[in-house]
């Protein structure tokens, strides 16, 4: 019968069983948050259909309007246009992935390559620092230090005026946002490059070296161009990691349902924006509100699928660079 | 100079003289010294970010802090300091480890050692890799519907309205965050033990369970140690969690009848939760004491760092040659 601790209980079947329900019941968690989340976000899709994704009135306004829908659920308001949430997300992430690519990729070369033996070796710890520092920390310093300083010493007055009756620039703005989220994520880009350039066999760039072609050259034509599927894998799992930024973002960003116009020129750098996941955490007191919930869950669902889709294609950009025979 | 140069064995002497970078084309060069440009960066922004939080962590180190309880007060003499949020973080990081590290492990033993059914073994491997990549503000709010609606009676309980809030809701979600790194990180260590060690248990008349309990899982010690460690620092600095799951109490309350699992089932801070919500971007009442608590913050989060490369230095297996 059941009882443990008789020898001979724990056969091969009973713990093979007992580790794959474990599995099981984890994987039925995860499918069942990906089906739950869905499931309540569709009230707010199914009402606005595409122009969910699309922009067009004030988000704020549209907000408080479902915050405040009629408690008959006949009457909930879902009306949507999510444009500036949606727009703010993709211009923050992708400054600062695409800086934060090039940067973590010239630094990587510079601690597999180039650094000093003594460099590289403080190197190692500063990039395990710097993936270490709360995300709250980033924000702290932000919002403390580096927004006043923009908004006294970077903006100036005619900007300010400038664009007076839309907006107000008081140096919480996208710009700050991609700098600080760009330190977040290049670390998490440098360990994943840094493994794939050292994963070079030695033998292709001494055969290169015996040549006669300079060490620079070997780098960027033969270890940067095998290990160019981890690039993309880097460059992948830094964006699900920047989506899913909330906090920081929402301390830095201005939290305004904004979208920033690129013809601004280099105002469009100082003006504040709101992506997804700090509106959540700025809104979520709301979430026992039926529809605004609902609501709330759509901006979920918009990240999952996001952050879904980047791990898998991060995982299998990586497993790409087997065929070269490197292991990852 | 001359004397090494004579007692040297003839060596073969160059052809070309030494590949100097100023010899190099104009572009190379550029690449070579962004390449410098980059890592004397890296290291200057993580100088400058220690040395400015410790800067401040000194300005307003008062280790009182650490012993008071904290009050909603704007009179900074009167808001207290920081005890809840250490105890709250310290509950969730020994809360969530005990969840994340039993199953992190039974699902790597599985996947590395049974697998079967291979489709099986491939949704969850994929379904871990979706988990760490989900952004926690969404692990957030999937918990708090999922404790509000289903497991109630494990949440702090408002005058009868069920929020959803408590230490078992936000540890549960948070070993969401550190499962992905436990199962990785034992996974990683489970392959790099060779195929040899397990054959030999078995020709000594082990089973495949005795194998794993007193073989593999002994030798998989720092593997596993360096998972729950990385996923120990993770869930100290995650806030969005903390921020939903808690909510924006700063005290401990007690959700029972003052019993243990009354404390469970309450709810409080962490240290993350205590920066954000005394910085600008919450009430913003005591900025001063949100730097020292993210200095202690910082702190924390460094020793486990540490603590991640002490154990995967670890001992070497015996069977490495």
């Amino acid at each position: 019968m059941f009882n443990p601790a008789q020898p001979g209980f724990w056969s091969d079947r009973r713990v093979e069983r007992l580790l794959g329900a474990v599995a099981c019941l984890v994987l039925l968690l995860i499918v069942g948050m990906i089906a739950f989340v869905f499931a309540k976000a569709w009230p707010s899709f199914a009402h606005n259909g595409l122009a969910w994704f699309g922009g067009g009135g004030d988000l704020d306004r549209q907000l408080e309007d479902i915050f405040n829908s009629p408690s008959n659920p006949a009457d909930y308001v879902y009306e949507l246009r999510a444009w500036p949430l949606l727009w703010g997300t993709f211009v923050v992430t992708a400054g600062a992935v695409l800086i934060g690519i090039v940067f973590s990729l010239f630094a990587a070369i510079f601690i597999v390559e180039f650094a000093p033996p003594r460099v590289a070796g403080l190197l190692e710890p500063v990039v395990r620092l710097l993936a270490a520092v709360p995300s709250v920390v980033y924000g702290l310093i932000g919002i403390l230090v580096i927004v006043p300083w923009v908004g006294e010493h970077l903006i100036s007055l005619e900007r300010k005026e400038s664009v007076a009756n839309v907006i107000q620039l008081d140096g919480s703005s996208i710009g700050v946002g991609i700098m600080i989220l760009t330190i977040m994520i290049v670390p998490i880009m440098i360990a994943i490059v840094v493994d794939a350039l050292r994963a070079v066999p030695r033998s292709w760039t001494e055969g290169a070296s015996a040549l006669g072609v300079n060490r620079w050259r070997v780098t960027w034509s033969i270890v940067v161009r095998t290990a160019r599927p981890a690039i993309v894998a880097a460059a992948v799992l830094a964006t699900a990691r920047a989506l899913g930024e909330a906090i920081m973002l929402s301390m830095v960003s201005g939290s305004a349902s904004f979208a920033p116009n690129p013809i601004d020129g280099i105002t469009f750098l100082f003006e504040p924006t709101r992506p997804l996941a700090s509106a959540l955490v700025e809104n979520v007191e709301g979430l026992t509100v039926v529809p605004f919930g609902q609501t709330l869950f759509a901006f979920a669902a918009v990240l999952l699928v996001s952050s879904m889709f980047l791990s898998l294609a991060g995982f299998v950009a990586k497993q790409s660079m087997r065929k070269y025979g490197v292991q990852p | 100079m001359n004397a090494t140069a004579e007692r040297a064995p003839a060596l073969p002497t160059r052809a070309t003289p030494r590949d100097s970078v100023r010899a190099w084309p104009l572009r190379d060069q550029v690449g070579y010294f962004l390449a410098w440009g980059a890592g004397l960066a890296l290291i200057a922004i993580a100088g400058s970010i220690v040395a400015y939080m410790a800067y401040r962590g000194a300005q307003y180190f008062d280790l009182s802090l650490l012993f008071e309880s904290p009050n909603a007060e704007i009179d900074q003499s009167a808001s207290g300091g920081f005890k809840d949020p250490l105890i709250g973080t310290a509950m969730l990081l020994v809360m969530s480890t005990l969840i994340a590290a039993p199953l992190g492990v039974a699902i790597a033993v599985w996947l590395t050692e049974y697998g079967r059914p291979a489709g099986l073994a491939r949704a969850v491997e994929s379904a871990i890799e979706i988990v760490a990549g989900t952004p926690s503000i969404v692990l957030a709010m999937f918990g708090l519907i999922l404790f509000q609606e289903w497991f109630g009676f494990l949440t702090f309980d408002a005058e009868g309205s069920t929020l959803g809030r408590s230490f078992i809701a936000a540890s549960a979600m948070m070993s969401l965050i550190a499962l992905p790194l436990v199962v990785g990180a034992t996974r990683e260590s489970l392959n790099a033990i060779p195929r040899h060690v397990r054959e030999a248990s078995y020709a000594l008349g082990k089973t495949k369970a005795a194998t794993i309990r007193r073989v593999l899982l002994p030798a998989a010690r720092p593997g596993i140690g360096t998972g729950a460690a990385l996923g120990m620092g993770r869930v100290a600095g995650d806030t969005a969690i903390v921020v939903i799951l808690l909510g924006s109490t700063l005290q401990i309350i007690n959700g029972g009848d003052g019993d243990v699992f009354g404390l469970f089932r309450g709810t409080g801070s962490t240290l993350t939760s205590y920066v954000y919500l005394n910085s600008p971007a919450g009430e913003g009442l005591a900025p001063e004491k949100a730097y020292f608590a993210a200095f202690v913050l910082m702190c924390l989060v460094i020793v486990l760092n540490f603590a991640v490369t002490r154990l995967a230095r670890g001992r070497k297996p015996q069977w490495t040659r």
